[in-house]
């Protein structure tokens, strides 16, 4: 699970600050499709900034598996996304020079220490998320070789394959057309609940809210729980 | 490495350019490499061939000394032969003339030395030794006659292939070497002194009124050596800076066009020191490539051009410049890896690529 305790950050603005997030507080639960909304400049990408150990918070925690992200050194939190976060971006960020089994096999070769254990459980579980995502039949393909959707679809895959316990997606389906963001969301709700991840989602587009399990609401860098859906 | 192996898969028109940039460079420098070692062995192979540990030369008066100049008178020579830790001081006389064989006349440097450590030697007073360079100039043999000046030597052995200020060498009996330096018009002194031993050089030297140098730092009193090989080093050293800044500035902007990716792979968890590895060894690959075709091609044209040419492939000509290209290349690249170190992972999210 994910937790954004009281968590505030503010950006400097000229002399000023803005208050990017005030004192918002998040909960991630395994096996949840949490749904981050509101309108553009509201805090939202800042709320997965923090998550993703990308920033650090003014004030607050940001509990992650157990760790308090906020104490961590930058290798640490290195360390701590490269472990326990799966990250899908707004665009699917895939490497040129990598086919779809690559990009995925790639998460085995970051660095850092425990290298033979990851290597060995990415490597073993590739080819069964390229299945899982639709995507078996054009593994060997480089990403100009595949259509947006099916790009999304591997960077879905690369954010699952070392197994994280949270999962952070931003605006997955911002450049895709209904039917396929329809797709993507309905993809992401099921791995989401097979694999039991603790999954937060930034979205301004509420076509596809029926596939959250919850949505909370940032408005001025607040946030609130709107919907809550028991499956 | 794992990326970097792709990229170079990928993008391998690019990094065959940079390879090939880096093979010409290699090229240039090994061949200028050969090329000094070759006329710096054509020019003086016969002095570091002289049989002391140190070379006693005699300055002029208001000069410092330099081969062409000195001149030892016979008290000098039996001054050092005398110094305490002196074992042995062999006296060479060296001039250049004109010689006459069988098979052409050439253009020779007289070496008068009692020695057969140096490689070429005469066995009597009317006999001289060729070098294997001056035997085919002259087109002679043992048993066949030279002329000097006028008067005629049997060639009694073959020896190394010394040179001397790019002539190459004849060795004759220190008596019949002052014979026909005095016939030339010199003064018969001998020229340098080859001494070993462990005597106070310094105080020796002083005492004498001459200089002792290792036989290395002796060259320097050979004006034209330090003319030609200065000029020759100086263009692969520049050669050197060109290499590094090429592989620098092309790795700079490859690094600076993965910028993005560098980014995502920071925020998906790489560690600096992984991607900096990845980027070092992609330069490394590239550089290893692009050296090795350059010094294989510097050692096919060196072969070819051997016989026509003063050039010398050796690790020397050939091993060490490739390896201060591919040192200078990594020096290169590292400069580019301020873009890896630098980059910001949160630029990653919400950017669009």
């Amino acid at each position: 699970m994910i937790l954004l305790d009281d968590v505030t950050l503010t950006y400097p603005d000229g002399d000023a600050r803005v208050t990017a997030v005030d004192r918002v507080t998040l909960e991630g639960r395994s096996g949840v499709l949490t749904g981050i909304t509101g309108p553009s400049g509201s805090g939202k990408s800042s709320l997965l900034a923090l998550a993703a150990t990308l920033v650090r918070p003014d004030s607050g925690r940001v509990m992650i598996a157990g760790t308090d992200a906020t104490r961590l050194s930058r290798s640490q939190a290195t360390t701590l996304r490269r472990e326990s976060i799966g990250i899908v971006f707004q665009q699917p960020q895939l490497l040129p020079a990598l086919t779809a089994r690559e990009q995925l096999r790639v998460m085995a070769e970051l660095g850092g220490s425990g290298r033979r254990e990851r290597r060995a459980l990415v490597r073993g579980r590739v080819d069964e998320l390229l299945d899982a995502v639709g995507l078996a039949a054009v593994a060997d393909r480089r990403p100009a070789q595949l259509s947006g959707g099916q790009r999304q679809r591997v960077a879905i895959a690369r954010a699952l394959v070392h197994e994280p316990s949270v999962l952070l997606v931003d605006e997955p389906t911002s450049a895709l057309d209904t039917a396929r963001g329809a797709e993507i969301m309905g993809l992401l709700a099921r791995l989401t609940h097979e694999r039991q991840t603790a999954t937060l989602l930034v979205t301004h587009d509420l076509v596809h809210r029926e596939a959250l399990d919850e949505t909370v609401e940032v408005v001025d860098g607040r946030a609130a729980l709107v919907t809550t859906r028991t499956r | 490495m794992y990326v970097a192996w792709r990229d170079l898969r990928f993008a391998r028109g690019r990094f065959a350019l940079i390879g090939a940039v880096v093979a010409l460079i290699t090229l240039l420098v090994g061949f200028l490499s050969g090329l000094t070692g070759g006329l710096a062995a054509q020019n003086v192979s016969a002095v570091l061939a002289l049989p002391g540990d140190r070379l006693v030369l005699q300055p002029t008066a208001d000069a410092a000394a330099t081969f062409a100049e000195s001149a030892i008178d016979d008290s000098t020579v039996a001054a050092w032969r005398a110094a305490p830790g002196v074992e042995s001081v062999t006296a060479v006389g060296i001039s250049q003339a004109r010689a006459e064989g069988p098979g052409g006349s050439a253009g020779v440097a007289l070496f008068g030395l009692d020695s057969p450590a140096f490689g070429v030697s005469a066995a009597g007073v009317d006999e001289v030794g060729l070098s294997s360079a001056a035997a085919t100039a002259l087109g002679a043999g043992v048993g066949d006659t030279v002329t000097l000046a006028g008067a005629a030597f049997r060639v009694s052995s073959i020896g190394a292939d010394l040179s001397y200020s790019h002539t190459p060498v004849l060795a004759l009996t220190p008596g019949a070497w002052r014979a026909l330096d005095e016939r030339l018009g010199g003064t018969g002194a001998a020229t340098v002194l080859a001494v070993t031993g462990t005597p106070a050089w310094d105080e020796v030297a002083a005492e004498t009124g001459t200089t002792a140098s290792a036989p290395l730092s002796s060259l320097t009193a050979l004006p034209t050596f330090r003319s030609e090989i200065g000029s020759l080093a100086l263009m692969i050293a520049m050669l050197f800076g060109v290499s590094a800044l090429v592989v620098g500035a092309f790795f700079t902007v490859w690094s600076m066009q993965r910028a993005g990716d560098v980014a995502v792979l920071k925020a998906l968890g790489a560690s600096t020191p992984a991607l900096v590895r990845d980027a070092l060894g992609q330069a490394l690959v590239v550089l290893v490539l692009g050296v090795g075709v350059g010094i294989g091609l510097t050692a096919l044209l060196g072969a070819l051009a051997g016989g026509a040419l003063p050039f010398v492939l050796n690790p020397l000509t050939t091993l060490a410049p490739a390896a201060i290209m591919i040192a200078l290349g990594l020096a290169g690249a590292a400069v580019s890896l301020r873009t890896v170190t630098s980059s910001d992972p949160l630029t990653a999210l919400g950017s669009t690529r």
